[in-house]
């Protein structure tokens, strides 16, 4: 495998990692703008487990995804109050706090960046991702997986049926923290280098991008939707190489990759893999829930 | 003097800032709608003109007067507007009904400032331009408080025309057509209120209050960059949301409070950490008032 090809998947990787943090809130309705916030906290506190303290990297990448959720417990506290758009904007708020944090700290390297020594590759970010995508496939089958369903579907009716809303909702916002924590450290230690502007001001907002464009409804969705945000640029730019007449695409594949967004979400609205889509394909016995009234179209529910 | 001097500078900056933070608030008010292209509008508007106004360019370099090419600039930011208002708001709304209840328009929004944006990077690459205009050093001075020109007329103006939107939305037929959209777009239906036509005035508006900013933005400071709108929204956002979503005044309060808290925050702790002083005064009054300083309760809470 050509380390072209290496470096591709393990961005790969990581972005399904960052998408699952951002997913698992939006699952239970709560939009979180904020991924670069505990991105930056996994991969500033991973990269100083693994070189200021010099502990082995197995146990720098949980050690971060630990510490990311314990400040994504206690913040959600705080930004739970706060509602719809308010709430958005608070996540993004925190995001560019820590920013602001870690540009700050100066046995971290400061404004100039943390650069690690030790490294991931393949070998580290494969299984850790796997280990992730089981992971919230497994929690999304639970009975906490469907709580988080029904306080997305309808805040009011959850309750009603005994769903402990700030339970489910401070949970999903702290596993979403934690994997987002894990996604920086492998960050870390994929490129050896982090700082404050590896997460720009767009990063969360791609981040949730890609999220919403694979589907908040099942736990494939963010796979596709990082699949859709890495891949597409990479085989444009491989396409503008086959010949001069592409060549066009060189300077403007992110105009047909932005195209290509509006495009897919006037005509899968709910994101590309939706339930009822995961249901017609499945090799499962179909349940009583999916006959004619609620499968049709992209836009039910 | 020297923070008298900083504070009107954060005052310019905080006009600029408003003036974005209006046509933010303007999209969710009415519409529901965190519209993610007036980064997009703001930086084409002024990224057009400077094109067209500059010389020996190699892609529409004919050097035209600079008020011509600010006018076009608008109206090129107007047109963008228009056709996003096509594929977001409009399209969502014809075929589910409510253009609201998914997250399209937020994304389809997203799609929209990445198109913009490469669309002027291919044109005219990445680096940071001059925007050169004849005006660029004249500068006011009282008693040793310099007030740049392009500054204060760029303040002036927002207030004028934040005060001509007000009478619009609150004296004329159109105002009265937007509110009850705002109200609930079914009930106004009813009420004989075309929304199809009246909801792409909300996108017009936005676009001439983006490229406006985005010029006098370029005016003042004097360089334009393809990203020059990320920062200045992403501030503009926290000041729309500190003066509370939906409210027209509360966007321009909100706005030059960000504005003053950024400069003065520079001023005193260096570059380093002006993100802090802004997002922490955001976040902290979200906790104790989470509708914003005079945010309607009801607007903005709904689902995506």
């Amino acid at each position: 495998m050509s380390g072209y090809l290496a470096g591709v998947i393990a961005q790969l990787a990581i972005n399904i990692v960052v998408a699952y943090s951002v997913f698992l809130p939006a699952s239970a309705g709560l939009l979180n703008l904020g991924a670069a916030g505990f991105v930056l906290i996994g991969g500033y506190v991973g990269g100083a487990m693994t070189l200021l303290f010099g502990w082995p990297l197995l146990l720098a990448i949980p050690g971060a995804g630990l510490v990311a959720a314990l400040v994504a417990f206690i913040v959600s506290f705080p930004i739970l109050r706060t509602r719809g758009v308010y709430m958005v904007l608070a996540t993004f708020a925190f995001a560019e706090i820590v920013g602001g944090v870690f540009l700050n700290i100066d046995a971290l390297g400061g404004a100039s960046g943390l650069s690690v020594t030790a490294y991931a590759g393949l070998p580290v970010v494969i299984p850790v991702t796997l280990l992730v995508v089981a992971f919230v496939g497994w929690l999304l089958s639970t009975r906490f997986g469907l709580a988080m369903r029904s306080v997305h579907d309808d805040e009011n009716v959850a309750m009603l049926f005994g769903v402990n809303l700030r339970l489910v909702q401070v949970a999903a916002f702290t596993i979403g923290g934690a994997l987002g924590g894990v996604g920086g450290a492998l960050l870390v230690h994929q490129f050896n280098f982090i700082d404050v502007q590896t997460t720009g001001v767009l990063f969360s907002i791609y981040v949730l991008l890609y999220v919403l464009m694979g589907g908040t409804q099942t736990a494939w969705g963010p796979i596709a939707g990082a699949i859709f945000f890495t891949a597409v640029p990479e085989i444009l730019r491989r396409v503008s190489e086959i010949g001069p007449g592409f060549k066009f695409l060189e300077s403007s594949r992110y105009i047909v990759f932005g195209v290509a967004v509006v495009l897919i979400m006037m005509w899968r609205p709910e994101g590309l893999v939706t339930r009822t889509m995961t249901e017609r394909l499945g090799f499962r016995r179909r349940r009583g829930a999916t006959d004619k009234s609620t499968s049709r179209g992209g836009a039910g529910e | 003097m020297q923070t008298l001097q900083q504070i009107i500078n954060g005052l310019m900056l905080g006009g600029v800032l408003a003036f974005v933070a209006v046509a933010f608030t303007l999209t969710i008010g009415m519409l529901n709608f965190l519209n993610f292209t007036i980064p997009a509008l703001f930086m084409l508007a002024a990224m057009t003109s400077w094109a067209l106004s500059t010389t020996g360019h190699h892609l529409f370099g004919v050097g035209m007067h600079w008020l011509a090419a600010m006018g076009v600039g608008v109206l090129v930011a107007v047109a963008a507007s228009l056709v996003i208002e096509r594929f977001t708001y409009r399209y969502m709304k014809t075929k589910y009904g409510d253009a609201t209840e998914h997250a399209l328009p937020l994304v389809s929004s997203l799609g929209f400032l990445i198109v913009f944006e490469h669309l002027v990077i291919s044109l005219w690459g990445t680096d940071p331009q001059r925007f050169e205009l004849p005006f660029r050093n004249a500068d006011l001075e009282f008693a040793g408080l310099i007030v740049g020109l392009p500054h204060l007329a760029s303040l002036l103006l927002a207030i004028a025309l934040v005060w001509l939107l007000h009478m619009l939305l609150a004296r004329s037929r159109i105002g009265r057509a937007l509110r009850a959209i705002a109200e609930n777009p079914d009930c106004a239906t009813l009420m004989g209120v075309e929304v199809n036509r009246i909801v792409p005035v909300v996108f017009v508006i936005t676009g001439v209050l983006s490229a406006l900013a985005g010029i006098m933005y370029a005016a003042s400071y004097g360089t334009v960059t393809p990203y020059m709108g990320d920062v200045v929204a992403a501030d503009a956002i926290a000041g729309m949301v500190i003066g509370g979503l939906g409210n027209v005044w509360g966007a321009i309060a909100g706005g030059l409070i960000v504005g003053l808290v950024k400069v003065l925050a520079i001023s005193t702790f260096g570059a380093e950490i002006e993100k802090i002083p802004v997002w922490g005064l955001l976040l902290l009054l979200l906790v104790f008032k989470p509708t914003g300083l005079f945010g309607h309760t009801k607007i903005g809470k709904g689902k995506f």
